[in-house]
């Protein structure tokens, strides 16, 4: 082997070797590691936002939702999933944002929900609905102590995901993502 | 610099600037209250459903936008380029969302009304045959229903509150009443959106917005004003209150001013 061929290899030894075409699993584990910018206790993938990993025409396309209309972190989110794949060797990437189906967090993994009530987070209560948008306050648990005495504080928390609430027993505030 | 017209837009396009433009103004109302509003959690809330409503709007203008720069003549243009670069008289929301915040009262009082309406619109939308009114409805129309569910609780609660808070809200009402009518009333525009199996009916539209109101208001402990009462209109229409001027003076000041920048 020529010293040539020797220098461009190094020059891209820091580049690990991308997935193969219609490896799911290597794509997943990449986004696996990309947090959401506001709750960073919890990927793009337990959030439930990654809606389709597909190849078209040889070009890695990842199809990601937002939550809310107007979330603030939307194209941080999908800079952040653009520039992870690019690091792990996918070349230029394709980032599509879909609205339909809308969001529901629904889609939030069991994992997910762990990790958000291991965070301070209490997970949606019960299943999305327009009834549970309309209907009576749920009961949420506190994320601290378990505790089922919460009262809500205001409809509305750090981000437009969140709701705010108070626990009556260990008298802790938290957040509490609400069922969308 | 593009101006859009007035009166040679398809149909479709002065739609999506109703849909669009009531949003930006109602959020751009919401942006008001950041730093003023009477508790910490109160200015969440307002801020979040301004925020909401700012992303709708992106939603529906950005829409327009497309269909605009597809036809041609004004060359290429974005939903910033209708949020920041038209004047008043090219704004198509309805007179009720640009009325200046007053009180906490009125704020929400205006949120109510127009919630309620936005909530029956949505709702109907989801069935919208064009794909993508259908999909920007249905995402919206999840935000909007818990928007509907804030409102109502604080108009309620304002409502059935003390002397003062039952006083100020019945005023918010009363104040705001004379802007409601365009809410229901169907035009041109809305005739053939209900024609291409766009819009819902509009007596069904406002046969539903008048129940939510009036059950709100009565388990308010409100008086009901009368739905056939006189109202202003033209705000679908581009003829607006002296309020919006002063409202797009502050929203567009910064991108007018700094017209070739591009990142902010």
């Amino acid at each position: 082997m020529s010293d040539a061929i020797q220098l461009i290899d190094s020059d891209r030894g820091g580049l690990p070797q991308a997935g193969a075409e219609g490896d799911m699993a290597a794509v997943m584990a990449v986004l696996q590691e990309v947090l959401d910018p506001e709750v960073p206790a919890v990927s793009v993938v337990e959030l439930g936002i990654v809606r389709e990993v597909r190849w078209v025409e040889g070009r890695l396309s990842v199809a990601v939702t937002p939550t809310y209309s107007g979330c603030p972190a939307t194209e941080v989110i999908e800079a952040a999933i653009h520039r992870a794949l690019v690091t792990a060797g996918y070349a230029d990437p394709h980032i599509e944002r879909r609205l339909s189906p809308a969001w529901t967090t629904d889609w939030i993994t069991e994992e997910g929900r762990d990790k958000l009530r291991a965070y301070g987070i209490a997970p949606p209560v019960g299943s999305a609905s327009k009834r549970s948008l309309l209907g009576p306050e749920p009961q949420v648990p506190c994320p601290q102590c378990g505790s089922l005495e919460t009262e809500r504080v205001s409809e509305f928390g750090s981000t437009a995901c969140k709701a705010l609430y108070r626990c009556l027993s260990c008298l802790e505030p938290f957040d509490y993502f609400k069922c969308l | 610099m593009h101006n859009v017209s007035q009166t040679s837009q398809a149909p479709l396009v002065e739609y999506l600037l109703r849909l669009g433009d009531n949003a930006l103004i109602l959020g751009q109302r919401h942006a008001e209250w950041c730093g003023h509003a009477p508790a910490l959690e109160e200015e969440l809330g307002l801020l979040n459903v301004g925020l909401d409503l700012f992303g709708q709007a992106r939603h529906w203008l950005g829409y327009a936008a497309e269909l605009i720069s597809a036809e041609g003549g004004q060359g290429e243009i974005d939903a910033d380029h209708l949020a920041f670069r038209r004047d008043a008289q090219d704004f198509r929301n309805l007179l009720l969302v640009e009325q200046p915040n007053d009180d906490f009262a009125v704020t929400l009082g205006r949120q109510f009304l127009f919630d309620a309406w936005h909530y029956h619109l949505l709702s109907a939308l989801v069935e919208a045959k064009d794909s993508r009114i259908a999909e920007i409805a249905a995402k919206s129309l999840k935000e909007v229903t818990y928007h509907l569910r804030r409102s109502s609780e604080w108009v309620t609660r304002l409502g059935d509150g003390t002397e003062e808070s039952h006083a100020r809200m019945q005023r918010a009402i009363d104040l705001l009443w004379r802007f409601t009518g365009e809410l229901t009333e169907a035009d041109a525009v809305d005739a053939a959106m209900r024609e291409a199996g766009i819009a819902p009916d509009a007596e069904a539209l406002a046969a539903d917005w008048r129940d939510t109101v009036a059950q709100v208001l009565t388990h308010a402990t409100l008086t009901l004003p009368d739905f056939d009462a006189w109202t202003y209109r033209g705000g679908k229409q581009g003829h607006h209150t002296e309020h919006l001027g002063f409202l797009l003076a502050e929203m567009q000041a910064l991108p007018r001013a700094y017209s070739d920048a591009t990142v902010w």
